[in-house]
């Protein structure tokens, strides 16, 4: 399988990047870590006749905590993430999903950039973000701008990016003390899509009460899910038992999976149940400083 | 002996493999390594349908891409008789369709040009018309009244009804039994997923007249003949050469279109043409393993005592009825499916059905077929097992073919060469502790937790084959080995075989190293170029030990008989006086007096006596006297993740028995190898079809091959039952675990759940299927 | 600057080497046919197998899954550069010890991951090995073999690195 023939690009400004990207619109296609993009021009799935290579642009790479955000530039590495101590330490549902997106190997290569941007809702970071109300930092001829996560994914393989927009950084409001979170992935064989994921966050008060509650669901329909219900549902909660699984049970309705290899949309469904109670036990579990 | 002696390394060294240091250095030599100056390259335009008449092929916007240099249709090998080609089954098959394609993936035209980029550029350029046709993709449907006809020329969808076994006695027993267990089973269609697509590079030089095909096979000498009877260019004239081969597993024994058009654009173009499948295009059409739908019946005593076995199949083998079988046997060795297990009497029949899906059959390291006939026969008795509450292990040992009386008479007409099946199966219940996973099963079935423990006590039957029963296309399954010892005590042995991964170079080294006492270092191993080594049948079907092994063996010893004489000439002693111990012939009751090999073969070009003629040479078609019998019992442990579904291994411990061991470092890598194989089949692989005959798990996305992290940790041991028969008591293993570790697998995820009643769940064993059972039986998820 | 064609310059296994590329030329392309290092294996077309596993800038990378120009400038490692004046690298002499690979066509990928996979982690546990590899199938081996060939090659390194610390 071989790749169609394309004009290729390596700006060293985001500035050129985005330029290019207005002059040549639909017809042009951002390389990032490449691993969503080549293998779909492999098949020829993408034929796109212009590659903007992003990579010999400087300062895109980096994790970092400032003006209370975690800072995660889009040309970070899947792999860098899961190598992060403070990550691992203060982030554990981005750790969780680091480690758990494809494979070593991809996960060298692959961005977290292309990984939300690509709109695949069977990618797993979207979900993490959404549980996050993560932020996105996109750039255009016309300036930046900042676009929320939960409004950010329109449809499959549709973000709220404009052709000519690049994504350069997600950020992530620093969590308040008794926190936690839990990205759990049910996959057939490591390394391959969901065949369900959900992504937790929360944070509890002195008495046990559940402050904030995020939840993202992968391979959950056509876009990376944020089950809103079921955030509801347990916010201002004690998440015991009965909450949790009031709350699982929201998830699951509101999730809309497909029947497909990866298992009848009965399955998955009752899956996102299941993961959403786990993933809610073990961010609990985190909150009061267990792994 | 000296301090100094070097190691022979002959049979039972765990000697590190001589292939080897070229793999590790990246300095293998496969197909795609192949480069020729001037060199072509071919890619390959695929239908999109199932089943379709063409109505229209137009080239010609590929013929004008810069860089083309042919492209070639059905119609252009008309004319040299190669539009179809006979297959390994008395069928043929297309190289090219110039009427109507019958399966989706099929080859429809062949763009040759400067390099694999512009080969690649110009196949969406090639217009195809369509017409679809009405689509058979099940063979259970496809032998119904009425069902599209796949095969026009074969007027029905029936490739072959056969039978085996004694009808009438069978159903007498049945009739008079105290109980029956009956289940059916569908054995999904797999693909081996070998790591190396198939793929060859055709070289046909015009002034020699003479066609070289480097390519992917397993059966290099029998391709030859084949390739020279239907093309009819002299068998002189063609040379074919299996470079390194990254895994074959069967799938390397059919000969796919791919090399016909290259060889075809070679010869039209006067340039070397190269063809590699895209993993993409090789896994939908090359030949697939298994795709069976079983219904075994068990007939048996209050006590347990088992009667009788019935086993009625279909078998899906697609639009061409080309399995790499033996002539005889349409659905290969299936008739082994009484197994470890001394029933009266047994029946088998299978309905050969042709679907609108691609040939095969028999792949996947399954010995002609061995595999769905251990995995009906050690499923069926796990289901007898649970419905008369006796033990699984009990009932086996029960029914198990006691050890005196080898040599065995199946009730299905197999003479096993030796077995004793009970200590196999001890040995792992004791390595595994299987009396106390009982109790914690126990146990945990009071708390609802659930845990499963399945047993397969398999026999095989590999090393096909003896003359009298075992041909392809005619050619009988003898194997072979010519061995040539240099004046300096060095030698190079060639062998009939093929290797894939094998470790022949080593293990074939140490039979000789065995025999004639020279190291292994000492011995270069040849195979896979029919211009150099001698005729033989291939590699497959854990036939090499069996069949080449044991040429190898005999060859050697002709050439120790020679030796003799040599020694004799030199230590002026009689032939009858000198006595051999591995590497050296001396008088008998004067250790001093004697001659190494070495020695010999020195003589052997400047000193031999006037009597015998120069050289040290020997070359042996073996035709084995039966097949062997390799078995041996799995044990696998499985938990339930109650919430999702997973079936999680714990532990699987297998006791192989392969009679004498050559390597056993190798013999543990071609179990460990197998049972990951057995793995796959039982949790993840298959391939599926939807009714309009499209293609689900084409690619290395969909189909899922398990990875480092899911697969157990395997353990093995050993009992040792030599074959009588084989010069070295060997019987071949390559196969055995993947035969016989699906039902294991599949027993121990029923029996985690055989409380709740369930009997059977087909493979892949996907977590929705079990979550599915417990969903019914009101187990909450969490 | 724009092109279809493009000139690189990539050190591989320490030689400068450089050569035009279509934009659209893989690297495992570039290696195998521009280079001629055949020892980098194609398995697959989606990105699954691992058979072309290389070490580009010190991470090893799918070369199926990169173009040749993405590599310009950078250092390249493949199984042809791990063994040194005819020494082999310990990861090489710990597949060929513990029998970690049978047909060979996995193994140079296998043993680039594992390089890495060791050059991050010295001492990995079982189950690192396990998931450090996970991107690299293998049909032949039933993997605990390559698993205790990379555990192999963990020991020997360490000792090496604590006779070299010694010294």
């Amino acid at each position: 399988m071989i790749p169609p023939n394309f004009e290729y690009f390596a700006p060293n400004t985001l500035g050129d990047a985005v330029s290019l990207l207005e002059r040549y619109g639909e017809d042009a296609k951002i390389l990032a870590g490449g691993q969503s993009l080549i293998p779909l021009m492999k098949l020829r799935l993408a034929s796109p006749r212009f590659i903007v290579d992003l990579n010999q642009i400087q300062g895109l790479e980096y994790v970092r905590e400032s003006d209370s955000y975690l800072r995660i530039g889009a040309l970070t590495r899947v792999t860098d993430l899961e190598a992060s101590e403070m990550v691992r330490k203060k982030y554990p549902v981005i750790y969780d999903v680091a480690a758990h997106i494809a494979d070593p190997l991809v996960r060298n290569m692959g961005t977290v950039g292309g990984n939300i941007a690509h709109g695949d809702p069977a990618n797993d970071l979207p979900a993490v973000m959404l549980a996050l109300n993560a932020e996105f930092i996109a750039i255009s001829p016309t300036g930046e701008r900042t676009i929320k996560a939960e409004e950010f994914f329109i449809d499959s393989f549709t973000t709220a990016l404009k052709p000519s927009e690049v994504l350069t950084e997600a950020r992530v409001a620093m969590p308040p003390a008794r926190s936690g979170g839990a990205y759990l992935k049910l996959e057939k064989r490591v390394g391959d899509f969901a065949i369900a994921g959900v992504a937790t966050q929360l944070t509890v008060d002195g008495r046990g009460v559940c402050e904030r509650v995020g939840i993202g669901l992968t391979s959950a329909g056509p876009t990376p899910l944020k089950p809103k219900k079921a955030e509801e549902s347990l916010r201002g909660k004690k998440p015991d038992d009965s909450a949790i699984k009031r709350t699982a049970d929201l998830a699951a309705d509101n999730a809309n999976p497909r029947s497909d290899l990866r298992g009848p949309a009965e399955y998955k469904r009752e899956m996102f149940r299941v993961l959403t109670i786990r993933a809610l036990r073990n961010a609990l579990s985190r909150v009061s400083g267990g792994s | 002996m000296t301090a100094q002696a070097p190691i022979i390394h002959g049979m039972g060294h765990a000697v590190k493999r001589k292939e080897d240091p070229r793999f590790i250095q990246g300095r293998g030599n496969y197909v795609d390594d192949v480069n020729l100056p001037g060199m072509l390259y071919l890619d390959i335009v695929r239908s999109p349908y199932a089943h379709a008449r063409i109505t229209s092929i137009n080239v010609e916007k590929a013929k004008a891409l810069p860089g083309v240099a042919a492209v070639i249709t059905g119609k252009d090998l008309e004319p040299l008789g190669l539009a179809w080609i006979p297959t390994l089954m008395n069928d043929k098959q297309m190289v090219l369709p110039t009427e109507k394609v019958v399966y989706q993936y099929q080859e429809v035209v062949g763009v040759v040009a400067e390099d694999r980029y512009v080969a690649a550029d110009a196949v969406p350029l090639v217009e195809v018309e369509y017409e679809p046709l009405p689509v058979v993709a099940d063979p259970r449907e496809a032998l119904k009244q009425g069902a599209t006809v796949v095969r026009p020329d074969k007027g029905s969808n029936l490739a072959y009804h056969w039978e085996a076994g004694d009808k009438g006695a069978t159903e007498s027993l049945f009739r008079d039994a105290d109980v029956v267990a009956r289940e059916e089973f569908y054995y999904p269609r797999l693909h081996v997923s070998y790591m190396e697509t198939v793929g060859c590079v055709a070289h046909y030089d015009a002034i020699s007249g003479k066609l070289t095909l480097w390519m992917t096979t397993q059966a290099p000498h029998a391709v030859r003949t084949v390739a020279s009877l239907v093309t009819k260019i002299p068998e002189n004239k063609i040379r074919i050469i299996s470079p390194d081969i990254g895994g074959g597993f069967g799938g390397k024994v059919y000969v796919y279109p791919g090399y016909i058009v290259a060889a075809v654009a070679s010869i039209l173009t006067g340039k070397p043409v190269k063809w590699i499948n895209d993993r993409s295009d090789d896994q939908p059409s090359t030949a697939f393993g298994r795709d069976c739908y079983m219904t075994a019946e068990v007939a048996a005593k209050k006590d347990g005592t088992m009667l009788a076995l019935r086993v009625k199949t279909i078998g899906d083998h697609g639009a061409f009825f080309g399995d790499a079988n033996p002539s005889k046997f349409p659905f290969g060795l299936f008739s082994i499916c009484t197994g470890s297990y001394d029933f009266k009497s047994a029946f088998v029949e299978v309905d050969g059905a042709h679907t609108n899906k691609p040939p095969g059959g028999i792949t996947y390291r399954c010995s002609f077929r061995v595999t769905e006939a251990v995995y009906a026969v050690e499923r069926i008795v796990d289901v007898l097992a649970h419905k008369l509450g006796i033990d699984p292990a009990q009932l086996r040992i029960k029914n198990f073919i006691a050890p005196d009386k080898f040599p065995y008479k199946s009730a299905l007409g197999w003479t096993y060469d030796s077995g004793n099946y009970l200590p196999a199966l001890r040995k792992a219940m004791e390595k595994v502790g299987y009396e106390q996973l009982r109790k914690e099963q126990e146990e945990k079935r009071k708390r609802g937790e659930l845990m499963g423990i399945g047993i397969s006590s398999f026999t095989e039957i590999v090393g096909a084959g003896p003359a009298h029963t075992f041909d392809i296309l005619g050619l009988k399954m003898f194997d072979s080995c010519e061995i040539r010892i240099h004046p300096t005590g060095k030698a190079i042995a060639r062998f009939g075989t093929k290797a894939q991964g094998q470790g022949h170079e080593t293990t074939f080294a140490q039979i000789i190293a065995e025999e004639l006492g020279i190291p292994i270092d000492d011995i270069t191993v040849e195979e896979g170029d029919t211009d150099t080594c001698p005729y033989g049948l291939g590699t497959y079907a854990s036939r090499s030990t069996p069949t080449a092994g044991a040429a190898g063996a005999m060859a050697s010893r002709k050439i120790r008989e020679k030796a003799r004489k040599i020694a004799a000439h030199l230590l002026e002693a009689r032939e009858e006086d000198l006595v051999w111990e591995p590497g050296k012939f001396y008088v008998r009751g004067s250790p001093g007096k004697a001659k190494t090999i070495q020695e010999i073969a020195f003589a052997a070009y400047t000193n031999y006596p006037p009597d015998v003629e120069a050289g040290l040479e020997a070359v042996d078609y073996y035709n084995p006297p039966n097949m062997t019998y390799p078995f041996g019992s799995y044990i696998c442990v499985v938990d339930i993740d109650k919430g999702t579904g997973e079936a999680k291994i714990r532990r699987f411990m297998a006791v192989d028995d392969c009679g004498n061991r050559i390597n056993p470092l190798i013999v543990d890598g071609q179990i460990h190898g197998a049972l990951a194989m057995g793995f796959g089949t039982a949790m993840l692989e298959e391939i599926k079809y939807d009714e309009n005959g499209n293609v689900f798990g084409a690619n290395f996305m969909d189909y899922l091959i398990p990875t480092a992290v899911e697969t157990p940790k395997w353990e093995t041991d050993q009992t040792v039952t030599p074959s009588p028969h084989h010069p070295l008591g060997a019987k071949g293993v390559g196969e055995s675990a993947t035969v016989g570790s699906p039902a294991a697998f599949v027993n121990a995820v029923v029996d985690a759940l055989a409380h709740l009643g369930v009997t059977h769940i087909d493979m892949p064993l996907n977590p929705w299927k079990i979550r599915k059972i417990l969903r019914d039986n009101g187990i909450q998820a969490e | 600057m724009s092109m279809t064609k493009m000139h690189i310059r990539v050190n591989v296994n320490g030689v400068e080497r450089e050569g035009d590329v279509q934009a659209r030329l893989l690297l495992v392309h570039f290696i195998r046919e521009v280079l001629g290092l055949t020892g980098t294996h194609i398995g697959c077309d989606t990105s699954n197998c691992g058979a072309c596993t290389v070490v580009l800038g010190g991470k090893a990378v799918k070369s199926c899954t990169l173009f040749a120009v993405q590599a310009n400038g950078k250092k390249l490692l493949t199984v042809e550069g791990l063994a040194k004046e005819g020494k082999l690298h310990p990861i090489q002499e710990g597949f060929w010890e513990k029998h970690g690979l049978q047909c060979g066509f996995c193994t140079p990928g296998m043993i680039m991951a594992a390089y890495h996979l060791l050059q991050k982690n010295p001492n990995p546990t079982e189950e690192e090995i396990r998931r450090g590899i996970s991107g690299n199938l293998c049909r032949c081996t039933g993997y605990v073999k390559i698993v205790e060939s990379v555990q192999y090659a963990a020991e020997k390194m360490r000792v090496q690195e604590a006779q070299v610390a010694a010294r």
